[in-house]
């Protein structure tokens, strides 16, 4: 092919533009100006310039699990690379399609510890689905297609496309078009219809069955989340979400048990532990699902949709695997038990659901309400309330008030609550709420954020200022790195070792540095009108709102226990588990 | 990785192969699996094996219980580069070989001794001089074994293994 001759630079933001790929977020360098002067001369995509490599990643998560599309990612070497890993092994946990151009040295300096120059390819193998170090500039154009592809199929993940900075400046007119047929890869979406039959068979049998979902589920789209809706009612049966799951299933639907697992709610944990059958939906048994493994659902047949073959059998051993998409293989699902269970009548579960209701009637997330000072559960369901009806979307960063946020939000749809499950990632949730709200200008996006948390991408503030995005900052400030002192008490003899958040800023003070607005709130009788003004205020603001310092997040299952062994709040001994300090 | 008394006396050796595509990297990403995941490597060959050099074929024996050897499975089959994962354990009867050079150091009777044991090896002499012998041996893990730990009375000074090359038995392919 003899066309045009491009130079690399140009090859990848063509390529780029072609897979319609709208905005980037980065930071410039030594060794991708070559790409930074291509993006000058063209007015297709949108650069968004972030303060910190790490929040350019958490922003494109952001943008990416909000929209469903990928989220792309321009840094440069050495320091630009190393500061991205972060967010690129969010990413791989969290499975979020991620593209993440990185610069590097010229290929002849490779090897020779040139300035800034660190081993990309070697750092990200692990935390990247997959990762190219491009060495010649006629299979750049392929490459970039291939990343999307790898990027997007399958599990999701994060890729990184290394490029030397000669690689951007060469010329070639070899450019890639069509759709990508990889030589080795090539995920199957389809599941197995002889696993699909006999699992609906099982499920057809089960007195108690429970659906348990997760993640695979929006990730697989928002066909995915309305099939699960409507084979979920079509039985009658229960459902539990994983974290990363949550608005898949309308959390008001009275068949939503709410979150599983560590900080789940009592009836779910319960009706995963005493189930008979049990349909995973594109989840992973992570542990902080399961508890204790031994005594994880002792009882239950387990059906076990994922994309990837390599989740199935990891820690739980299942009764039935079936690889493939969960949108997929939920329509055959549903097909067959329309067309065969439906039919002959099916079981109403009646017996199965007066047992939940007890479970129900715990009322495990009540909590004891204080007239002078605000409880973070509290704060969080003001929160819901007063904004339900409004097109939002929340964030969150890591700790118990990203707990209390699955627990007290409500969420009714997918894509609409972005949090770091996998990894755990302390400062993801602004970076991500500023990809959300680029990706969704006149939307509410409200990052729950703890005093501690919110420190650790602070400096992001200056690139929402930039762009004008009013991100809302809900600061749940208890004044300590909560969930490290509620283990700390657990399982340490309260013995309170640097969890402290001690020099806090003035918060306030802080947002009007940068030129947004700041409430400080304290009192319960002044909450409401805190979260209007937050929400009236065009622009960014920050919610100081100081909370309880000592509140505990319950329900929980401590680490080394089981589904059926919670502590619930009312119950005043907290139990230690044997080894519940070695775990985490 | 922190194996249980159970999971010890559960493991089981397999040998399996994997198809890979010929690429910069794409045995660091392998061998990354195995130490990032915990897993163990007992032998590990690789070299391209068709005639254009594209694909390469690793060839890896290693020890775990069932499960964690259906893990490995899996999650090789999940890198991008690979083309096919077999488990020639599994998948019945296989021919399994290792190649291995063996230096001693001896003299007279000595020297006699390792003669007779190499030929009963079938091991080649591939270098020789005054008070010293390179043999050639190959065969299975145990054979190899035998006789480096037999040369080692007559003057081992070093060896070097290959690790297993193995394939399937029969007209297919993997
Ligand atoms: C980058 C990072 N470092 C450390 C941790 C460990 N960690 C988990 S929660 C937490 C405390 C978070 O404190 P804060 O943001 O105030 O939230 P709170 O628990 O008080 O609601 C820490 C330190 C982490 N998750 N991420
Ligand atoms: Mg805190």
């Amino acid at each position: 092919m003899s066309g045009k001759a491009y130079s690399g630079a140009e090859i990848i933001i063509n390529s780029l533009v072609d897979l319609g790929v709208e905005v980037i977020f980065g930071y410039p360098g030594g060794a991708v100006l070559p790409l930074y002067d291509a993006l000058f001369a063209q007015d297709k995509i949108r650069h968004i310039l972030v303060r910190h490599e790490q929040a350019a990643v958490h922003a494109a998560e952001g943008y990416a699990r909000s929209t469903g599309k990928v989220g792309v990612v321009l840094v440069t070497s050495g320091p630009g690379a190393t500061n991205a890993v972060t967010g690129l092994t969010d990413a791989m946990l969290d499975s979020i399609p991620i593209i993440c151009i990185t610069g590097q040295v010229p290929v002849h300096l490779i090897g020779s510890d040139a300035f800034q120059e660190a081993d990309t390819v070697g750092i990200t193998r692990h935390c990247t689905k997959h990762n190219y170090l491009v060495k010649d500039v006629d299979k750049l154009s392929r490459i970039v297609h291939e990343a999307f592809y790898v990027a997007t199929s399958g599990r999701p993940g994060p890729v990184v496309i290394d490029v030397p900075k000669d690689i951007q400046i060469f010329t070639s007119t070899n450019i890639h078009s069509g759709a990508i047929k990889h030589r080795s890869y090539r995920p199957e979406v389809k599941g197995d219809i002889s696993a699909i039959k006999e699992a609906v068979e099982i499920l057809a049998g089960a007195k108690k069955p429970i659906f348990y979902s997760g993640g695979g589920v929006i990730n697989s789209g928002p066909a995915a989340a309305q099939l699960l809706r409507e084979f979920v009612r079509l039985t009658g049966a229960p459902i539990t979400s994983t974290l990363m799951g949550l608005g898949a299933y309308p959390a008001s639907d009275k068949q939503f048990l709410g979150m599983l697992g560590m900080h789940g709610t009592y009836e779910a944990n319960h009706a995963m532990h005493d189930c008979d059958v049990m349909v995973c939906v594109g989840a992973r048994f992570d542990d902080r699902v399961t508890g204790r493994l031994e005594a994880f659902s002792p009882n239950s047949k387990k059906i076990h949709i994922d994309i990837d073959r390599s989740s199935i059998n990891k820690t739980v051993r299942v009764d039935v695997p079936i690889v493939g998409d969960v949108a997929h293989v939920l329509e055959d699902m549903l097909k067959l038990w329309k067309a065969a269970i439906l039919e002959k009548g099916q079981q109403s579960y009646a017996d199965w659901w007066a047992e939940i209701d007890k479970w129900r009637e715990r009322d495990c997330l009540r909590y004891a309400k204080t007239k002078d000072t605000i409880m973070p559960q509290y704060a969080l369901e003001r929160l819901q309330a007063l904004t339900k009806d409004k097109d939002v979307y929340f964030t969150t960063e890591v700790g118990q008030h990203q707990m209390w946020a699955a627990q007290y939000l409500k969420l009714e749809d997918p894509n609409r609550f972005m949090t770091s499950g996998g990894l755990g990632t302390m400062g993801y949730g602004f970076p991500a709420a500023i990809g959300v709200q680029i990706a969704h200008p006149n939307a509410l996006v409200i990052d729950v954020a703890g005093e501690a948390s919110i420190q650790m991408n602070i400096q992001e503030l200056g690139t929402a200022m930039q762009y004008g995005l009013p991100v809302k900052i809900f600061i749940l400030n208890n004044e300590y790195m909560g969930m490290v002192r509620q283990w700390q008490e657990m399982n340490h003899g309260a013995r309170y070792s640097q969890s402290y958040s001690e020099s806090l800023p003035d918060f306030v003070a802080l947002a009007k540095a940068y030129g947004a607005h700041g409430i400080t709130v304290d009192r319960p009788a002044d909450l409401d009108g805190a979260i209007r003004e937050m929400m009236e205020t065009d622009g960014l603001v920050i919610v100081d709102c100081r909370v309880e310092k000592l509140a505990n997040c319950f329900p929980m299952v401590p680490s080394g226990a089981a589904h059926n062994e919670m502590i619930l709040p009312d119950e005043e001994e907290i139990k230690e588990f044997e080894g519940g300090a070695a775990l985490v | 990785m922190h194996h249980t008394h159970k999971e010890i006396e559960l493991a089981e050796r397999h040998t399996l192969s994997i198809i890979v595509d010929n690429e910069a990297g794409v045995l660091a990403r392998v061998i990354g699996l195995f130490s990032g995941r915990g897993y163990n490597i007992e032998h590990l060959t690789v070299a391209p094996v068709d005639l254009q050099g594209t694909e390469s074929r690793i060839t890896v024996v290693t020890i775990g219980t069932p499960p964690v050897i259906e893990q490995i499975k899996a999650q090789l089959d999940r890198l991008v580069p690979v083309h096919r994962v077999g488990d020639l354990t599994e998948s019945g009867p296989h021919v399994e070989r290792e190649l291995a050079l063996i230096k001693i150091h001896c003299k007279g009777e000595q020297q006699q001794a390792a003669l007779r044991i190499a030929e009963a090896f079938r091991a080649k002499i591939v270098d020789s001089s005054f008070e010293s012998y390179i043999f050639e041996v190959t065969g299975k893990t145990d054979k190899i074994k035998a006789f480096i730990r037999l040369m080692e009375d007559v003057g081992l000074v070093e060896a070097v293994r290959t690790g297993v090359a193995a394939l399937t038995r029969g007209a297919q392919a993997l």
